[in-house]
């Protein structure tokens, strides 16, 4: 947040017409198009205001339709999709990949810290037909996109309030806020300090509500890294807690394994890793 | 203050019952989740009893004895600043009409009469501190009208944590004012005093025996003990200046690699009161709510100023905190904003701990090492 965000429309006339909604999807599970789905009234309040040129969860579809704003659901793992959010960036106004899949590669980007190859092998008889790229990326790796909502599923909360904020022609405030933050707020107790559970709340950015911990789980992670991540001290922290190396690595290496400070823990707790973090303090 | 009397163990639920038949809600301590947390509780049997607490620097778990006294415990998460400070409160409304004229209406809140059982020493001094910021010459609305009928009934606090140290800085553990009525808990029943005109009345209508010399030797001993037995403590009451002086200390890099800069420090302390607000507002620009909830200078919107982030990482915030906390606090209100209350300590993750690198950032770095 440290550069102002650009304005929600360059051109100042969008009200002559209603503004105009599509929802992409790349390598995903669909699970954000249901989260919208999901929204119920503010699902209708959505479509009294915009237009839904593209949305295949739906039943609209045109792919190719101009819109002034692109939802993106998916990961970008074929090279099919790759030539395709280039489309989508030509013909949106503004972009905004949705869920972990779309803002840090999803599950599917384990792959980038593998052999994909072999992988492909060893899951396939004929891999040959598989057409993959051996990465699974953010949309933001391919193309600039103007705000990133994370989240699996992302959260309908952030998608709506977004888009409200984007209809007064006011530019959408990104949560920043951890976990901890909202579990307080909440009046949860801490599962790290009560029972020693491995929360990744102090370094996961909210939009959930704290929903783990507000039934007793430890948080992990699933809506990314919060800005000022201290993942290297949280990880020290759970093996000082008892989890073994392996187990810290795993803690980092859910659906946003594919976020950069995500995947730097996973490289150094993951055996056989040389220098798996103990030697730094 | 009254002369103590003393309530019989078994009567306890007069209390609750005196405070209900007065218009009272009652809110206690009870255990949920692993902890000691306060909540809604009319019935004397469901305080703690028996149960005590094991607190060490990033750790917290609950005991169990067979006694059957109901206070035996020192403080857990939060107490008093949530009642009062609200986590998040919507704090007006706007509204856009047919016209597009827009209308500014504030909240109406319902009035409550609320009674807290149990708080500490510590809280009382922290619930100063915050009348005296909230309660200002601006005073604030919200926390104005749930203060005004907010009735107190203090514990002397027996069992410290070891992560407490309110006797070094003055605030504990003995009650010496900001209630309305104060109780010492004894084995066979409970010494209590009023204090304000609300809390002896309540007391006139309490089912009470005259204090024995016993009783009151007994009681004064194990205050005396709950003082003693702290083994923390910081390293003076104003460290103003010592901190000023030293921003560019080590330490400050050193507590960085330990800080997660997530807040709970922040959230659970009773005297911490900064703020954010948002705006919650209908899809189609009919209507808006205005929000304020908790926030921590741990945050990066803390320091968002006029497009540029003052305090970009771990070390300016925590340094901020601190600063703020033990230094900057004898500006502000005259003292420093620690009550010694330990919940920083046992609730931070990573078990960072205020009196050791207070301590540490009071030493000439080339002394600092050996800590």
């Amino acid at each position: 947040m440290t550069t102002p965000p650009k304005p929600p429309f360059a051109d100042p006339a969008p009200h002559q017409r209603r503004p105009r909604l599509a929802v992409h999807k790349f390598s995903s599970c669909d699970g954000c198009q249901l989260a919208l789905l999901n929204a119920g009234e503010g699902l209708l309040a959505v479509a009294a205001h915009f237009d839904i040129v593209h949305f295949a969860e739906a039943g609209v579809v045109d792919e190719a339709a101009e819109a002034d704003i692109a939802l993106v659901e998916g990961s970008i793992s074929t090279p099919d999709e790759r030539e395709r959010i280039r489309a989508v960036r030509e013909h949106s106004r503004w972009v905004i990949p949705i869920g972990a899949c779309a803002t840090a590669g999803g599950p599917q980007a384990h792959r980038n810290l593998a052999h994909a190859e072999s992988w492909l092998a060893s899951a396939y008889p004929q891999p040959e037909h598989v057409t993959a790229l051996p990465t699974a990326t953010a949309i933001s790796a391919h193309v600039p996109v103007e705000l990133e909502l994370p989240g699996c599923p992302v959260s309908t909360a952030q998608v709506l309030t977004a888009l409200t904020s984007l209809l007064a022609g006011a530019s959408p405030r990104p949560e920043q806020d951890k976990v901890c933050l909202e579990c307080k707020r909440r009046g949860q107790v801490c599962v790290l300090v009560a029972k020693g559970a491995p929360c990744l709340g102090p370094v996961t950015v909210t939009g959930c509500g704290a929903l783990c911990p507000g039934l007793g789980r430890d948080c992990y992670g699933c809506y990314g890294p919060a800005e000022n991540p201290e993942v290297a001290t949280l990880a020290r922290r759970f093996r000082d807690l008892g989890l073994d190396a392996d187990a810290v690595a795993r803690r980092f290496a859910y659906q946003n394994i594919g976020a950069a400070p995500f995947t730097q823990a996973v490289r150094d707790w993951r055996r056989p890793a040389v220098g798996h973090g103990d030697g730094d303090d | 203050m009254t002369e103590a009397h003393c309530l019989p163990r078994a009567r306890l639920q007069a209390l609750f019952d005196r405070l209900g038949e007065r218009g009272f809600r009652c809110i206690g301590p009870q255990v949920r989740d692993g902890a000691i947390v306060y909540d809604d509780l009319s019935d004397a049997s469901a305080l703690p009893v028996g149960i005590g607490t094991h607190q060490a620097p990033g750790r917290y778990r609950l005991e169990h004895y067979a006694h059957a006294r109901c206070f035996a415990w020192s403080n857990g998460p939060q107490a008093l600043k949530p009642l009062l400070f609200a986590p998040e409160e919507p704090l007006w409304q706007v509204t856009r009409g047919a016209d597009g004229r827009v209308t500014f209406a504030s909240i109406e809140r319902p009035a409550q009469r609320r009674a807290v059982i149990g708080v500490r020493a510590c809280d009382l001094a922290a619930l100063t501190l915050h009348d005296a910021h909230f309660l200002g010459a601006a005073a604030d609305p919200g926390y104005a009208a749930r203060r005004a009928e907010l009735f107190i009934v203090a514990v002397d606090c027996s069992h410290p944590a070891d992560t407490c140290f309110c006797a070094s800085t003055g605030d504990g553990p003995a009650v010496t004012g900001g209630a309305d009525l104060t109780l010492t808990e004894l084995d066979a029943g409970f010494l209590v005093r009023g204090l304000t005109d609300a809390g002896r009345s309540l007391m006139d209508a309490l089912p009470l025996l005259p204090a024995s010399s016993d009783d009151l030797r007994l009681a004064k001993a194990e205050i005396e003990h709950a003082a003693t037995s702290q083994r923390r403590q910081l390293p003076g009451r104003n460290l103003r200046d010592v901190l000023f002086a030293n921003l560019d200390h080590p330490r400050w890099d050193d507590v960085a690699e330990r800080c997660l800069a997530c807040g709970n420090c922040v959230a659970v302390c009773p005297t911490c009161f900064c703020y954010t607000e948002r705006e919650d507002a209908a899809l189609d620009g009919s209507h808006s709510t205005h929000l304020r909830l908790w926030d921590t200078c741990y945050s990066a919107e803390h320091s968002y100023l006029h497009g540029r982030l003052l305090r970009a990482n771990t070390r300016t915030r925590y340094r901020q905190w601190l600063t703020h906390k033990l230094g900057g606090w004898h500006d502000q209100y005259g003292r420093s904003g620690c009550v010694g209350c330990g919940r920083c300590i046992a609730w931070c993750p990573t078990g960072i701990d205020i009196t050791a690198e207070a301590a540490a950032l009071c030493k000439p770095p080339a002394a600092e090492t050996d800590t």
